[in-house]
């Protein structure tokens, strides 16, 4: 054991990343609390429309999306990249969409089979491009990200001053925007989202409220790729809402508890990192699911009191023998 | 207004056919609502009276035909029309307190973006007294009975101010008191003038509740004034001789003079 999980050492996990190293940790931070946080805004949608698979099918396609932009383009210029991963994450939608229109196949059914095969095509066509040399797309880093790199990319020039990380950057734009679009049109998401029926009756156009969460879910993942990974991305839209979910039945307050997960994840993922020299989007991901799970031990403990509390309230009414043989 | 102005019949709908995966389900609809009556849609399980209200709304994609609301097409006029949607199409689990769910029947009358007003705030607090469902206001929809979220479903179309209401199935899982109460309040929806379509499934109460009747079994089997229509003979036809539901019509023709 003492090879494995290396000491405990509280000066170098918890002293040392905000002191010595602050400018690397305070980026991977950021960056771990920007890409938490904007997934698992998004995420929250997904949620409540059941739809989170729609979240691994849409990072899953970034790969065919990256190397077709590329064979299109010639080119690995971050907007090219970007797009290309982008309209296949909305391809991938649409083709799900065409699958479930066109034939019976259950939306879950149709969603496998549009993001694996998409993905295996994705691979076909790297290898390929490999074997002749033309390209050298690290899968690695596409599946799994890293988060510690980001700190060291030459920084973001604004005004003649400096910003930071160009990721980084990006990726704090892309948390503000979704902040205020949630903000903005909460009332057509939370219709369409509650009761597509009612909002269709009021003369809402539900299929573009439906693309435009699925244009937001693609910019979030594609964004949050580079730090996290495609496979991490999933974890990040689905973990903080469930979090959230937890804890509150109003939406508002989710929406907040969202955000206090993704800071705190960030925050111990890094100590984490830090600890076990690990990956940092590893850590944080384990870090936010260890959150989940005190708040989900938190209310079962919570329910478990409170139906105690009302078994002996039965018990002490004669009247109520029904309710007692719970 | 005079009274070929089609602008006054709250719901036209001309050779309407409504097919699921190219399999038809609702054949060749037509009727015309006269304003300000009180309409009961009937017919068995399956019979396509979700798929007529939908359908009306523009909510499925309709085979052929046409619908007017008003005289104009329903995207022209959908601020006219209030929906009561079956309880089961939506997820009692969502983080929507009663207030929330009540205030989406205002959100057609909102722009863009614009969030309800004080106003609307009233008029939502208003419909959820009517429905005696006020003091339930701030709880989370997920802590309700079958029967109180009825009500507040019911006060989500009353908030819509419309004209025309289509209701499906208003009445299931209530109980005999506040069945007495929504009926009341359609009634009263009915004397200032407005137009109710409500699909209804018991048909003992059928011909005490409604002016007239709309019996379905994918084709309109009949369309008419409540006395003229509810006969045994239609009733067979609409249910296709069940015997258990005819039994039981027989009897309610028996006992009602
Ligand atoms: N989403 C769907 N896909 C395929 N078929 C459907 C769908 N919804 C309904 N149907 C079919 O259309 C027919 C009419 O259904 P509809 O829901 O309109 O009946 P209904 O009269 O409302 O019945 P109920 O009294 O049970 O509510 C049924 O035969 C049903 O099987
Ligand atoms: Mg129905």
């Amino acid at each position: 054991m003492q090879q494995l999980i290396p000491p405990f050492d509280w000066h170098r996990i918890f002293v040392q990343p905000w002191t010595t190293d602050f400018s690397i940790t305070i980026w991977v931070v950021l960056m771990g609390f920007f890409v938490t946080a904007a997934c698992g805004l998004v995420g929250n949608y997904l949620l409540l429309r059941r739809m989170a698979l729609i979240g691994d099918a849409i990072s899953h396609s970034i790969l065919p999306g990256l190397v077709l932009a590329f064979m299109i383009f010639k080119h690995n210029s971050t907007w090219v990249m970007f797009l290309g991963a982008f309209s296949a994450g909305l391809l991938t939608v649409a083709i799900i969409e065409f699958i479930h229109r066109q034939s019976r196949i259950k939306p879950d059914a149709a969603i496998c089979i549009a993001f694996t095969v998409l993905f295996a095509l994705g691979v076909a066509l790297m290898s390929s491009l490999e074997s002749q040399g033309t390209i050298h797309i690290d899968a690695e880093c596409v599946l799994y990200g890293e988060i510690a790199f980001i700190p060291l990319e030459p920084p973001t020039v604004w005004n003649g001053m400096e910003i930071g990380p160009p990721s980084a950057v990006r990726m704090g734009i892309v948390l503000v925007v979704v902040a205020l679009a949630i903000a903005v049109f909460y009332k057509e998401l939370l219709v369409t989202a509650f009761d597509g029926g009612l909002a269709k009756s009021l003369g809402m156009r539900t299929s573009v409220w439906h693309y435009a969460l699925m244009g937001a879910l693609a910019i979030v993942v594609v964004s949050a790729f580079e730090a996290v990974g495609a496979i991490l991305a999933v974890a990040m839209l689905i973990v903080p809402p469930m979090f959230a979910a937890q804890l509150s039945s109003i939406l508002p307050v989710r929406l907040g508890l969202t955000v206090l997960h993704a800071g705190l994840s960030a925050v111990l993922g890094l100590h984490l990192s830090v600890w076990l020299n690990c990956s940092g989007a590893g850590a944080m991901v384990v870090a936010a699911a260890f959150l989940f799970v005190l708040a989900w031990l938190g209310t079962m403990a919570g329910s478990i009191r409170n139906r105690s509390l009302a078994v002996d309230r039965c018990s002490r009414d004669e009247n109520l023998p029904q309710v007692r043989s719970l | 207004m005079n009274a070929p102005d089609s602008s006054s019949t709250p719901l036209e709908v001309h050779d309407l056919t409504v097919a699921y995966h190219k399999k038809p389900v609702l054949y060749g609809i037509d009727l015309q609502v006269p304003e300000g009556s009180l309409i009961g849609i009937i017919g068995p399980n399956g019979a396509g009276k979700s798929t007529f209200i939908k359908a009306v709304m523009g909510l499925l994609p309709v085979s052929s035909g046409w619908v007017k609301i008003f005289g104009k097409s329903y995207r022209e006029n959908c601020h006219r029309v209030g929906y009561m949607p079956q309880r089961e199409s939506v997820d009692w689990d969502f983080p929507v307190s009663v207030m929330d769910v009540v205030l989406m029947g205002r959100y057609g009358r909102l722009r863009l973006a614009q969030r309800p007003t004080k106003q609307d705030r009233e008029i939502a607090r208003n419909c959820l007294e009517k429905v005696k469902m006020l003091p339930f206001a701030n709880r989370q929809i997920g802590n309700l009975s079958g029967g109180q979220q009825q009500r507040v479903f019911l006060a989500r179309a009353l908030a819509q101010e419309s004209d025309l209401y289509l209701m499906d199935e208003p009445f299931v899982g209530v109980d005999a008191a506040t069945e007495a109460a929504i009926i009341a309040l359609l009634r009263e929806l009915k004397s200032r003038g407005k137009t109710l379509l409500v699909v209804h499934h018991d048909l003992a109460s059928a011909k005490e509740y409604f002016d007239k009747l709309i019996l379905l079994n994918m084709r309109l089997v009949a369309f008419g004034d409540t006395d003229e229509v509810f006969t045994p003979e239609i009733l067979q036809t609409t249910y296709g001789g069940r015997l258990t539901i005819l039994s039981e019509v027989a009897q309610t023709l028996s006992t009602t003079p």
